[in-house]
């Protein structure tokens, strides 16, 4: 009875049914309206009972995002959000757990439980709203922002070097890293579909435009008219062809990667990399996250996806081992465990 | 074992001993204690022990700072500390004689290895002169005896190196206490076979120390004297020995068992909680789940995720890690979910002296957070009143839907005392519902005790978002809206108060009025309960009232201080409960402080006492 009132509940959902009602407070034209848009919708295909989800958040616009899904929701306080997600997903592994993010949230106050979060592949869903700026605080630069940026902390211009979030999740050794952005909303509901469907953490960073404080931010990424040139779209199995012409390749030379141009220098289509997201080691996948114009493209897709057992079900696992091996605990015999005596 | 007729050593009866035994934090003096302790409570004896070691693991040999310690006093009768000064002190070394002998009894006994009496031992402990020979410890019997040589001679066929031989000293002084107090010598010997199974050359070689030791003081005419303690008077039943940490650990699976509700604990080692985790992650054949976290944060963080979730949430710490999970324990207060923080306090402030013992962290427990932010504080007073405490912290936990601090203390956490073993089926019940309703559910409103309901993610029909934002009093959405907000912290002062309701009526020793009350809480108890013991039999009007409940008082507490004309609050802090009862029932109170890393001994609570009724 129990399962098909969950059945049913599961096929007859939509995006519809997904969305809180809550008045939803990002400005007009923030990126983060894209985000919630293809969550809402991807939600009712993953065949999850709707209260099962669970999205947890810390602090920053991006953190609202728990407030607009019709889930369970948690909006917590800034930068423990995976630290809280943990918590949640190992006491109830059978919850879709989500965290969403921010640069600020997820990288500088939160930085430590980020990379923890993905050290220990824990079976969350963060997803990393990427904006490059301090919104919520009214403009100052984050970790993300680039070198030389005029902020209200850095009148001047930035001189604090900026982290490659698709790097830094690989060097913590994710398990699956991706990268989107708000104005491609097919290229973001695949990477969505596929980071819910992964079993250890999946990290996507989505880059955002911040339409008050750091507007036309990814233009040049966004726009019909350059994105060819400025982008990489990463596909598992081919070659790492971009440009409008696709006559533009990566290509290793050495241990280092290089942009090279087909047909020019002899250079061939078999000579450019092809793009493997299950390679044993991340070195290739590390090299394309550092990947910034004006000199490379930036890559978009999946850098890494391979799988290794997730910590929720390594602890699932101990648990059965420790009860198969002593039986399940009895309270009376541990109270009394150790040396006893009696006293008559 | 010895042909010396036992006859020829008087056996002197006594009440109870204090003993401490010292020397380098390598020479196995942790060990020695704890072995001593397990012979006197197989003989049915009440005690209690206190370890005391140095924060690095193994300091430089011979210097003051590396000096390692174990006390146990024990008694036929009831023991409440691990005693004041040391009837018997076993120094292995000069620094481990020259940081102890202040605090042992005048012609109290010095069992002193004289072996490591060398001119770079005595000069690396700051003597100028040989304690041994120079006069200077004339007010004490000194029994300079050459351990080292002795151990070595012992153990000339045992095959065994000259450090490996070394190390077997703790056995030989261990085999001469058990002589000196009467203490069989068969299931010693049982458990240094069992305890080096693995390595029979060394058992080998510990137990010919050990047997060495006890021939030693068989034999030799050095001691007089033999101890012998009085039949025991202790409370009929099975008991075990327990150190608070542990018995923490065992009251937080209790209560997962008794309330069906799952455990799971989310920490960070830090001195003097780690034993907490460690013990729990042993546990996983219960309903226990750790998370040794990345930090403090992430330790408290972690166990507000899995109380969101339906769990029993525990997180352990001490002071510095306690200051570090304070913006979390705010968001566990709004967000009211169950869980327990244990503060097992440590001398502050910041790193502080971490292996060392203090109450200093009572402030920060009922007041350390920003904004209105109530908590219940409640505080163990002994090993094994932990698991009591625990029980007690739970169910304030899950009945009112609100996080509560533990304190404990690293004098208590780590020391030992006899724990008379409840029977499961006398432990308080503990009754947990979540609730699964969704007609008219409401995230924030609340039952008769104003606690909100616990609803776990995946239950249908039930979906909510809640957090940190101050939120509507009923529906839970963001609201910053002002006589709401008010309302919201009115409402959680007004739940946590209301905690008080189920405490049971204080016990106040002595006369129901008078001249003087003394109000402790915390580790004090012990000291506290044997300085009004004493107080008591010498004829004074003393009452004393210790609390386990700091947030809120007991509502009957204000009534009993109204009744006595003098209080005195002895802490070891600078005067921390004192603050919270004047302000609470403005009445002054007369303060007894010490911050030495050291229990109080109920001398120094006694002398008070005599000098205020």
């Amino acid at each position: 009875m129990m399962n098909m009132t969950a059945e049913t509940t599961i096929q007859n959902l939509t995006k519809k049914d997904f969305e809180s009602g809550l008045d939803v407070r990002w400005c007009p034209g923030c990126g983060d309206y894209a985000v919630l848009s293809q969550i809402t919708k991807l939600m009712p295909k993953l065949g999850i009972p709707r209260e099962n989800y669970a999205f947890v958040s810390g602090i920053g616009c991006s953190s609202r995002f728990p407030y607009y899904v019709n889930t369970y929701g948690l909006h917590t306080i800034h930068g423990r959000a995976p630290a809280i997600a943990s918590g949640l997903k190992l006491a109830r592994p059978e919850l879709s757990v989500w965290v969403v993010t921010g640069d600020g949230d997820a990288l500088a106050i939160g930085g430590n439980h980020f990379i923890h979060a993905i050290r220990r592949n824990m079976g969350l869903k963060i997803i990393l709203l990427n904006n490059r700026i301090y919104g919520l605080t009214k403009g100052q630069y984050s970790p993300t922002s680039e070198m030389g940026k005029k902020t209200k902390t850095t009148p001047l211009g930035n001189i604090d070097r900026p982290f490659s979030p698709v790097a830094l999740a690989l060097g913590a050794g994710a398990t699956f890293v991706a990268r989107a952005i708000d104005g491609d909303q097919a290229m973001m509901a695949t990477i969505l579909e596929r980071a819910a469907k992964h079993e250890g953490t999946a990290f996507v960073e989505v880059l955002q435009n911040c339409v008050v404080f750091n507007d036309g931010a990814f233009d040049r990424l966004s726009d019909k008219a350059t994105r060819d040139d400025t982008r990489l779209v990463l596909e598992h199995g081919k070659p790492l062809i971009f440009g409008k012409e696709r006559n533009k390749g990566i290509r290793l030379n050495g241990m280092d990667t290089e942009v090279v141009t087909i047909g020019e220098n002899g250079v061939t289509t078999a000579d450019i990399l092809v793009h493997n997201e299950n390679a044993a080691h991340s070195g290739l996948a590390f090299s394309l996250g550092q990947f910034e114009a004006p000199d490379f493209p930036m890559p978009f897709g999946v850098f890494r996806s391979v799988d290794k057992p997730s910590y929720q079900s390594l602890s699932l696992q101990l648990t059965e081992s420790a009860r198969a091996a002593r039986g399940r605990g009895d309270l009376g015999k541990l109270l009394n465990s150790g040396e006893t005596w009696t006293i008559k | 074992m010895s042909n010396a007729p036992v006859t020829a050593r008087p056996i002197e009866e006594l009440e109870s001993v204090v003993i401490r035994f010292v020397g380098d934090s390598g020479d196995g003096m942790q060990l020695t204690g704890t072995e001593f302790s397990k012979a006197v409570a197989k003989a049915g004896h009440g005690f209690v022990t206190h370890p005391d070691y140095p924060s690095e693991i193994r300091a430089p040999t011979g210097t003051l700072y590396g000096v390692s310690g174990y006390q146990i006093q024990y008694s036929s009768g009831q023991v409440f500390t691990s005693g004041d000064a040391p009837d018997v002190l076993v120094a292995m070394n000069p620094a481990a004689l020259k940081t102890n002998l202040p605090d042992v009894k005048r012609g109290g006994i010095l069992i002193v290895n004289s072996s490591a009496f060398t001119p770079g031992n005595l000069e690396k402990a700051k003597y100028e002169s040989n304690p041994l020979t120079d006069g200077s410890l004339q007010g004490y019997r000194l029994y300079p005896i050459d351990i080292s040589t002795l151990t070595a001679g012992a153990l000339q066929d045992s095959g065994l190196g000259k450090k490996e031989v070394g190390m077997c000293k703790n056995y030989f002084s261990l085999g001469l206490m058990m002589c000196l107090y009467n203490r069989p010598v068969d299931k010693e010997i049982g458990d240094i076979e069992k305890k080096f199974a693995k390595k029979p050359q060394i058992a080998a070689a510990n137990i010919a120390a050990f047997r060495a030791g006890y021939a030693y003081a068989e034999a030799t005419e050095m001691f007089a004297v033999s101890y012998q303690m009085r039949e025991s008077a202790v409370k009929p039943g099975k008991y075990r020995s327990i150190s608070g940490n542990t018995a923490t650990a065992l009251g937080f699976v209790a209560a997962s068992e008794l309330s069906g509700v799952p455990l799971f604990i989310g920490s960070y080692p830090i001195t003097p909680a780690t034993e907490i985790l460690q013990e729990l992650s042993g546990l996983k054949h219960y309903n226990v789940t750790s998370f040794q976290a990345e930090d403090e944060i992430a330790g408290i963080c972690s166990t507000i995720g899995a109380a969101y979730g339906g769990s029993l949430g525990l997180t352990t710490t001490s002071g510095p890690g306690m200051a570090l999970k304070t913006e979390a324990m705010g968001l566990a207060t709004i967000l009211e979910i169950p869980m327990v923080i244990v503060d097992v306090q440590r001398a502050g402030p910041c790193t502080g002296i971490p292996t060392k013992t203090e109450q200093s962290d009572l402030l920060q427990a009922v007041y350390g957070r920003n904004g209105e932010c109530p908590i219940p504080v409640i505080a163990a007073n002994s090993p094994a009143d932990c698991f009591d405490a625990t029980l007690e912290a739970c169910r304030i936990a899950v009945k009112y839907m609100t996080p509560v601090i533990l304190l404990t203390e690293g004098g208590i956490g780590q020391a030992t005392e006899p724990w008379l073993i409840p029977d499961v089926a006398s432990l308080p019940k503990m009754e947990v519902k979540y609730r699964t309703d969704p007609k008219d559910f409401k995230p924030y409103a609340r039952d008769e005790n104003l606690a909100r309901a616990w609803v776990r993610p995946g239950t249908p029909g039930m979906e909510h978002r809640i957090g940190g934002l101050e939120k509507d009093a009923l529906t839970g959405n963001i609201s910053s809206e002002p006589l709401n907000h008010q309302l919201m912290c009115e409402t959680r002062a007004a739940k946590v108060a209301g905690i008080a309701k189920d405490f049971p009526p204080l016990k106040v020793e002595g006369p129901a009025q008078g001249e003087l009350l003394m109000i402790g809480w915390g580790s004090t108890y012990g000291s506290l309960a044997s300085a009004w013991q004493k107080a008591n039999a010498a004829g004074k009007s003393v009452a004393f009232v210790h609390l386990r409940h700091l947030n809120p008082l007991p509502s009957d507490l204000g009534d009993i201080i109204g009744r006595y004309k003098k209080i005195l609050v002895p802490e070891t802090n600078l005067g921390q409960l004192s603050r919270l009862l004047r302000e609470r029932y403005l009445r002054d109170v007369i303060q007894l402080n010490k911050v030495q890393g050291k229990p109080l001994r109920v001398t120094e609570i006694y002398d008070r006492i005599l000098e205020l009724c």
